[in-house]
């Protein structure tokens, strides 16, 4: 039994970071051009809403004070009476943290769909590490405006599934901007979705393949011996270039760069995969059936990285007890099923039964539709897990949209849950959030009023000037 | 001899008392009283709230009966729920054309195919929205300009002579539209003019001697009854120029139309409701998933409903009909009226298609129901019992084998670890 708890969740294994020669690439790619507008913050109390922290603490009544972007303070009752605050009455309301959906084509495929704006599949090779969806995000998307009206406040922006490796994603929050690096959600790390199974074959079987499963693996194979040929040259280069610089005649060479050895060609798929490998990047694979699953795990280990979430994995169910142990996040969705074979078996219980095995449940949409109402999915996932006879309490519930999927995206540190010290990234509803009547009435993302139900206001220079009244 | 007629009487249980229902909802509103109880009697209901019948413990004596007796427990009682936009026991997987039968193929023009002959009331799509309390649907061919004829299917039973109750509910019009909605409205003109011309010419064309016309002899008979308005034409339209149009087609050639989609319908609400015309939508399209839905708003049916368009509500989905109360929760929670949400999702379906013995629980009419184990359109809420027919159906599927066969996994048990 001891043995058990050895691996329980208190020691999430975090991948063990090895050694990073890009540090100084990275951050030239990320060089901001567009500064978000600085806004003041205010400091607001919420009081007396049934504050759901998603750590396993309900406050019914509680109440919660924002002040500097940050979650000051959390309790039960009432709260302070504080001056000069905004005071927010929660009575009949929920306080929730943000939701957080892992997958989402928002600004990639934005709305409306003109086939000139389908920007989310760089599907001119199978393998295309190097493109990043936030060069594609179009922060124009209505969508966004929506999402936050379902009580959206970060989310991951990924590349389709065309590829084995279809490129980088990026982790943003829910805020108005010019341009989507404004967006990126701070300090998130980068991450990468990977495909399985029938959409890289369906795609490229008449294009040059692969047209097969066992096509699909070689691709993923061969794209991480690449980048560990790639990870070895620049480490090697990094030792060459620091022995020289350490050599006796040391600061004379430093005098001399021309006597440094040359770096190596750099590459941009590389250097994505090479991220993985060394465990700073997290893998979103893309993968449906079990066994394709188990598949991509033998090569995860055989590279030696971690995956951090499967998405749509809808069989999860029959392998949870793998996923918990390798501590897998599971994104999936409450009840798709049967839109192709790899599909077949998915089962409303996937969530309660991966819950229940003590894996990582996530509730993801895949959807602009589904991404306004992540948290009726959570409820019919709950209500299914239940039925079945499987214990889900409504905290688990809700950490299928807030606290799992920030930790799948690596931002569980500063949102995700009610705490004190982490971003005010919250949701006050007018119903349980696992109602269906439930609307998000407020919203705060870094504790800005984002979203207010009473005043939706227009974010997309897209829908300006539309006739969209009667 | 006595034990024996004694076992007789019990297997001879044809009927069913539903008692303790906390509400028999009805979409009219509330006339069935506290204590409310419901009587199958065959596959038709043959009493509806105040029941006298003596309670006997498993069964109940009713009208000189011997009944079963079912606790619906402070449950709701609703009429089962009728999908209108789905393509079960037709496809079984959307990306495997081997499975997919609802698409007649070839000429654009196939007014006379009855996606009815394709129904496979064995498919295992079927047994996974029944239990949630579906118990009809409006199954459509697709493709083509006109994809055929459209069936109304019950959702219990293995052979097509039981479950096609009508193989012929309406005229469905194709996805392979032509350059403009005006080109698709002189096409549809052109049809009707000449399923009329063929009609009266019928010698005439038998020996030749009429001028050509657009679609083939069956087509042509099959388009009758749309000329007569014996069914109904089943139209996509989403933006309010394109549904103003249709109006007016309609209007000119007084064919009936089913209007699907209506993303913008609510600037036609006025037109809609003096037409009478049904519209079919999905209350969670939200602004432009295309740029015919640019207007599109969440309280779009609450505000048709209210102006007294028939509203149906559907989930235009094959394996996730199951979520049609979800639909009609999510329509309330943007304004529609509660029993406006019921009534789109039972009895509004059955009318738009002429069903008239199905949607609604009063006497004589068929023994489709369910009791939901609280408010039916909330997502905590499950189904109980379902009955079609009068039958009540098992509470199993696919999906649910699946899972009682993973409840435990095989090789060895991990403990649970906690649960994050």
């Amino acid at each position: 039994m001891l043995g058990w708890l050895g691996v329980a969740w208190a020691g999430t294994p975090e991948p063990e970071v090895r050694a990073w020669p890009f540090d100084d690439v990275e951050a030239r790619g990320h060089l901001l051009v567009e500064p978000r507008q600085a806004e003041p913050h205010k400091t607001w109390v919420i009081r007396e809403a049934t504050v759901m922290t998603a750590t396993g603490v309900v406050h019914a009544p509680g109440f919660v004070v924002i002040a500097d972007g940050k979650i000051a303070e959390v309790g039960p009752g009432a709260g302070p009476a504080l001056e000069g605050a905004l005071a927010v009455d929660g009575r009949g309301m929920w306080l929730t943290p943000g939701l957080i959906d892992t997958h989402s084509h928002l600004g990639v495929y934005p709305s409306p769909g003109f086939g000139a704006h389908g920007d989310g599949n760089e599907a001119t090779a199978p393998t295309t590490p190097g493109v990043w969806a936030e060069h594609s995000a179009w922060p124009q998307d209505p969508g966004f405006a929506w999402a936050i009206a379902g009580g959206i406040t970060a989310l991951q922006l990924l590349p389709g599934s065309a590829n084995l490796v279809g490129g980088r994603g990026v982790v943003v929050q829910v805020v108005p901007a010019r341009g989507s690096r404004a967006m990126r959600f701070p300090g998130a790390p980068e991450t990468v979705k990977m495909a399985c199974g029938e959409n890289p074959k369906r795609v490229y079987g008449e294009k040059g393949g692969p047209s097969t499963r066992m096509g699909n693996l070689r691709g993923q194979r061969e794209a991480f011996l690449g980048a560990e040929a790639y990870l070895l040259r620049w480490v090697d280069y990094e030792r060459k270039k620091a022995a020289s610089e350490e050599s006796g005649e040391g600061k004379k060479k430093k005098e001399a760069p021309g006597d440094l050895p040359l770096p190596p060609d750099r590459d941009l798929d590389q250097e994505t995969l090479a991220g993985i490998l060394v465990g700073k990047f997290l893998p979103q694979v893309h993968c449906y059936r079990a066994d394709d699953m188990l598949s991509f795990l033998q090569v995860a280990d055989e590279f030696g990285f971690q995956v951090r979430s499967f998405h749509h994995a809808l069989e999860a169910y029959k392998i949870r007890d793998i996923l918990a142990e390798r501590a897998v996040a599971v994104s999936t969705w409450s009840d798709w099923w049967g839109f192709k074979i790899e599909a077949y078996d998915g089962i409303p219980e996937n969530l309660a039964l991966v819950t229940d095995a003590g894996g990582r449940g996530v509730v993801h949409s895949d959807s602009g539709v589904g991404i306004q109402r992540l948290n009726q999915e959570a409820a019919k996932a709950l209500t299914a897990g239940r039925e079945a006879g499987i214990q889900v309490t409504d905290d688990q519930a809700l950490r299928w949209i807030t606290i799992n999927p920030a930790w799948a995206l690596g931002i569980d540190g500063t949102t995700g849950s009610i705490e004190v010290g982490k971003r005010a990234d919250l949701v006050l509803w007018d119903h349980s959030p696992f109602s269906v009547y439930a609307r998000a009435h407020e919203v705060w993302v870094d504790g800005l009023l984002r979203w207010d139900a009473d005043q939706p206001t227009v974010w997309s220079d897209y829908l300006i000037g539309q006739e969209v009244g009667p | 001899m006595i034990a024996l007629l004694t076992s007789l009487v019990a297997l001879a249980v044809d009927c069913a008392v539903v008692e303790n229902a906390s509400q028999i909802w009805l979409p009219e509103g509330p006339a069935p009283a506290p204590g409310a109880t419901l009587v199958i009697d065959g596959p038709t209901i043959a009493a509806v709230g105040v029941v006298a019948y003596q309670a006997d413990g498993a069964t109940a004596k009713w009208n000189g009966r011997t009944c079963k007796r079912v606790d619906a427990a402070g449950g709701v009682i609703t009429a089962g729920l009728i999908e209108s936009r789905s393509q079960l026991g037709v496809t079984e997987i959307d990306l495997e054309s081997t499975t997919q039968d609802f698409d007649g193929g070839g000429d654009p023009i196939r007014a006379a195919l009855r996606v009815g002959d394709a129904y496979d009331p064995r498919s295992a799509v079927i047994g996974i929205q029944r239990v949630a309390g579906v118990t009809g649907a409006v199954i459509h061919p697709s493709g083509g300009f006109i994809a055929g004829r459209a069936a109304y299917v019950s959702l219990y039973g293995s052979l097509q002579a039981d479950t096609v109750v009508n193989p012929v509910v309406a005229m469905e019009v194709g996805d392979q539209s032509g350059p403009s909605g005006a080109a698709d409205l002189l096409a549809l003109r052109e049809l009707l003019d000449d399923a009329k011309a063929w009609r009266a010419n019928q010698a005439a064309w038998e020996r030749n001697q009429t001028r050509p016309y657009a679609a083939s002899r069956l087509d042509l008979a099959a388009l009758t009854d749309v000329v007569d308005g014996r069914i109904p034409l089943v139209v996509s339209a989403d933006r309010a120029a394109d549904i103003e149009a249709l109006l007016r087609f309609r209007s000119e050639t007084g064919v009936r139309l089913v209007v699907l989609g209506a993303a913008e319908g609510w600037r036609m609400a006025a037109q809609l409701a003096a037409a009478r015309v049904p519209v079919i939508l999905d209350p969670l399209v939200m602004g432009p998933g295309s740029v015919d839905q640019l207007a599109g708003r969440p309280d779009n049916a609450a505000l048709l409903a209210s102006a007294g368009v028939p509203v149906t509500l559907s989930t235009f989905s094959t394996h996730n009909a199951r979520n049609l109360r979800q639909m009609a929760g999510n329509a309330v929670r943007s304004g529609m009226d509660r029993n406006a949400a019921l009534a789109a999702i039972t009895v509004r379906p059955a009318e738009a298609f002429g069903i008239t013995d199905r949607g609604r629980l009063a006497v004589g009419y068929r023994a489709d129901l369910v009791v939901w184990s609280g408010d039916p359109l909330e997502l905590s809420t499950v189904a109980r019992h379902v009955w079609i027919g009068g039958v009540e159906i098992p509470m199993t599927n696919r999906q649910t084998e699946l899972r009682e066969k993973y409840r435990t996994l095989p090789g060895t048990p991990v403990p649970s670890l906690g649960n994050p």
